[in-house]
């Protein structure tokens, strides 16, 4: 329980340092929200009246500290340019994210497994090499790149999958998932590969145990001495590193969901930056930093499900 | 005199380094019959554990036996099967037991599972039976509570305790041969007899067959039926333990004995020890290895490697020494 407040305490801490950073930051930015608002043969007095109106004109500091007094009783504004509720506005947004980061998670896991064994297996080998080549090939082609490569071949030249026909889950599961193959496949392009490599070496290391040795004494297949013994104690870089891709993940990725139109938590920020729409860029920024810190919360429960010496220290202290 | 349950016939097992081959074991041969105890002697590096290792098939990839190297366990070559057959010896055949306790043992697995996965594998042993045969291995070795610990994880044991569940987990599935390396050396002294005297029962209940392979004469001298004494990766003298305690013939074993605490010497007497460090096992040198820290070696010992030869009193009581010891002579001064 003492551990849980402490988190707690971080998290706030995380929260208020972020949500004053980006605030300044959105203000050194060039134009604001009025000029948006008001359009383009909108007079400077136009303008002005709209920035008065929105309470633009007042310093920066008593913003934030209003923003603030808002946001702790629960109330995290609206859109400057919409008007919608942020809150509604990212929580719209959010299973679209969640969605692309579950299934580029499932792929990056689906290829870093396997392949991490058998580099960890073979290592110094061939087989070794080839896989690390291949992982090196992949991470090094930016995502944007990899995204616009997998539509040409995928979509327009195979003609598989579509190109950027986002349905919701009501559409049915296959017209829903179908939508973030390709998207999700250009994002685990990168992460499978650094799950990969760090599995690869905690498996080197874990293999060369007295309890591997012990394990392969009792006449034990080698897949079941790597899976049943070597696997958990193997994987708990990889788990980190899964926590930092997923925290990342969770709150959108801009430039995947703008490329493949997915209506994203990304697309709300980049679009609420592009209009200066701070109240939302603030919403985004507390949200991503909430699910952060979460996500590498749960992270560190899951040390403890996977580790018994770690269950045991906790219950102790 | 029945077929030996394990014979090991001029073995050699080198590694591949970058400095060169690794001469860790070299040439050793050695045969045991079915229920004998047979302690394997000799200081860190002798090449005691990568003998174990090499029997059980634990070897690294950058290892290699060589050519003319044969190991027979039960009638079968361990060394030219194909590998389902010798995972199949591994467990119901040759059990082993590792030097440290605190790492042999799959931290993150419930003991129970440790113990029963063995049977599970092997004999098809339902997950229910393999538990209860767990506690009842648990209860044998001496753990107290077997039911509570089955299900608990190694880290909440103390060292002398999982050393009783690595004995455990070794006699799970029933094995003809025990090879216990080092069993007691990362141990308190005060819990090394208790693993010491465990093995023995067991052996002595079952008829198990089992190798100790320890870097204490002592411990062998009561417990062992055979001895054999390595020295930079080869045998140097090996017999009975009567006859190789009584009739010490090579020079080493002598400089081992030499070097344990008696208490019938004077207190505040300095301990023996021998001088120097065991050779370079890339490049050993031409002769006797012991040569270079022998107080008896002379040209001809470094010259030639000195043959196995029999002792006059009893034909298995085997050493290799150019100058070897009077054994008629109670104490010998050094020149």
């Amino acid at each position: 329980m003492r551990y849980v407040l402490k988190r707690v305490r971080r998290l706030l801490v995380v929260i208020f340092a972020v949500t004053l950073f980006t605030f300044l930051l959105v203000n050194v930015l060039p134009g604001d929200v009025a000029y948006d608002i008001a359009g383009q043969d909108a007079s400077e007095e136009e303008v002005q009246a709209i920035r008065a109106d929105l309470g633009l004109d007042r310093p920066v500091m008593v913003r934030y500290v209003e923003w603030l007094g808002d946001f702790v009783q629960g109330d995290w504004g609206r859109s400057f340019r919409t008007d919608e509720p942020v809150v509604e506005a990212i929580l719209s947004r959010f299973p679209v994210s969640l969605e692309l980061m579950l299934v580029a998670q499932v792929f990056a896991l689906i290829l870093a497994v396997p392949f991490g064994i058998i580099a960890a297996y073979r290592a110094g080998r061939t087989t070794d090499r080839a896989i690390a080549t291949a992982g090196f090939m992949s991470l090094s082609i930016p995502s944007f790149m990899a995204a616009i490569l997998l539509i040409l071949v995928v979509s327009l030249n195979l003609g598989w999958l579509p190109t950027s026909e986002y349905e919701p889950l009501s559409a049915g599961l296959w017209a829903n998932l179908r939508a973030f193959i390709l998207p999700a496949l250009a994002i685990a392009m990168a992460e499978w590969v650094i799950l990969m490599r760090v599995l690869r070496a905690d498996m080197i290391g874990v293999l060369q145990q007295d309890y591997i040795s012990l394990a392969r004494s009792k006449g034990l297949p080698v897949w079941h001495v790597i899976l049943r013994h070597a696997l958990k104690p193997a994987s708990f870089s990889m788990i980190t590193v899964l926590g930092l891709q997923i925290g990342n993940l969770v709150g959108g990725s801009i430039i995947i969901e703008s490329i493949f139109a997915l209506p994203g938590v990304g697309r709300l920020l980049i679009n609420a930056i592009y209009a200066r729409d701070f109240i939302v860029v603030q919403g985004v920024v507390v949200f991503i930093a909430f699910a952060y810190v979460l996500v590498n919360f749960i992270v560190d429960l899951l040390y403890a499900v996977l580790d018994p010496r770690i269950r045991t220290e906790r219950t102790d202290g | 005199m029945a077929a030996p349950l394990l014979e090991l016939t001029n073995v050699s097992t080198h590694f591949h380094s970058p400095a060169g081959r690794v001469r860790a074991v070299d040439g050793v041969s050695v045969s045991l019959e079915a229920g004998q105890t047979l302690g394997l002697v000799g200081e860190s590096g002798s090449g005691k554990s990568v003998l174990a290792r090499t029997i059980m098939g634990l070897l690294p990839s950058y290892a290699e036996i060589p050519e003319g190297s044969a190991i027979t366990f039960d009638g079968h070559n361990l060394l030219t099967m194909d590998r389902k057959a010798r995972r199949a010896i591994s467990g119901p055949g040759i059990g082993m037991i590792f030097q440290d306790p605190m790492t042999s043992l799959n931290p993150v697995m419930k003991i129970g599972q440790q113990v029963y996965e063995g049977m599970r594998h092997h004999f098809g042993t339902s997950k229910a039976a393999g538990r209860e045969r767990a506690i009842e291995l648990l209860t044998e070795v001496g753990i107290p509570q077997p039911d509570v610990r089955v299900d608990q994880f190694p880290h909440q044991l103390s060292g002398g305790m999982r050393q009783r569940v690595a004995i455990a987990i070794a006699l799970a599935c029933e094995p003809k041969l025990l090879i216990a390396d080092e069993p007691t050396t990362a141990l308190d002294v005060t819990v090394q007899s208790g693993i010491l005297d465990l093995l023995q029962r067991e052996q002595r209940d079952r008829g198990m067959t089992l190798i100790l392979i320890t870097h204490d004469l002592g411990v062998v001298a009561g417990r062992c039926d055979q001895v054999a004494v390595m020295y930079a990766g080869g045998i140097v003298e090996t017999g009975s333990t009567r006859s190789l305690f009584a009739r010490t013939r090579m020079r080493y074993t002598q400089a081992l004995l030499d070097s344990i605490p008696r208490l019938d010497r004077p207190p505040h007497e300095r301990l023996k020890s021998i001088g120097g460090r065991p050779p370079n096992l890339i490049t050993p040198p031409p002769g006797c290895r012991f040569a270079p820290r022998c107080a008896f070696a002379d040209a001809k010992c470094e010259a030639g490697i000195p043959p196995m030869q029999a002792d006059e009193a009893d034909s298995t009581h085997r050493f290799a020494c150019w100058h070897p010891r009077d054994p008629e002579q109670a104490t010998e001064e050094v020149a």
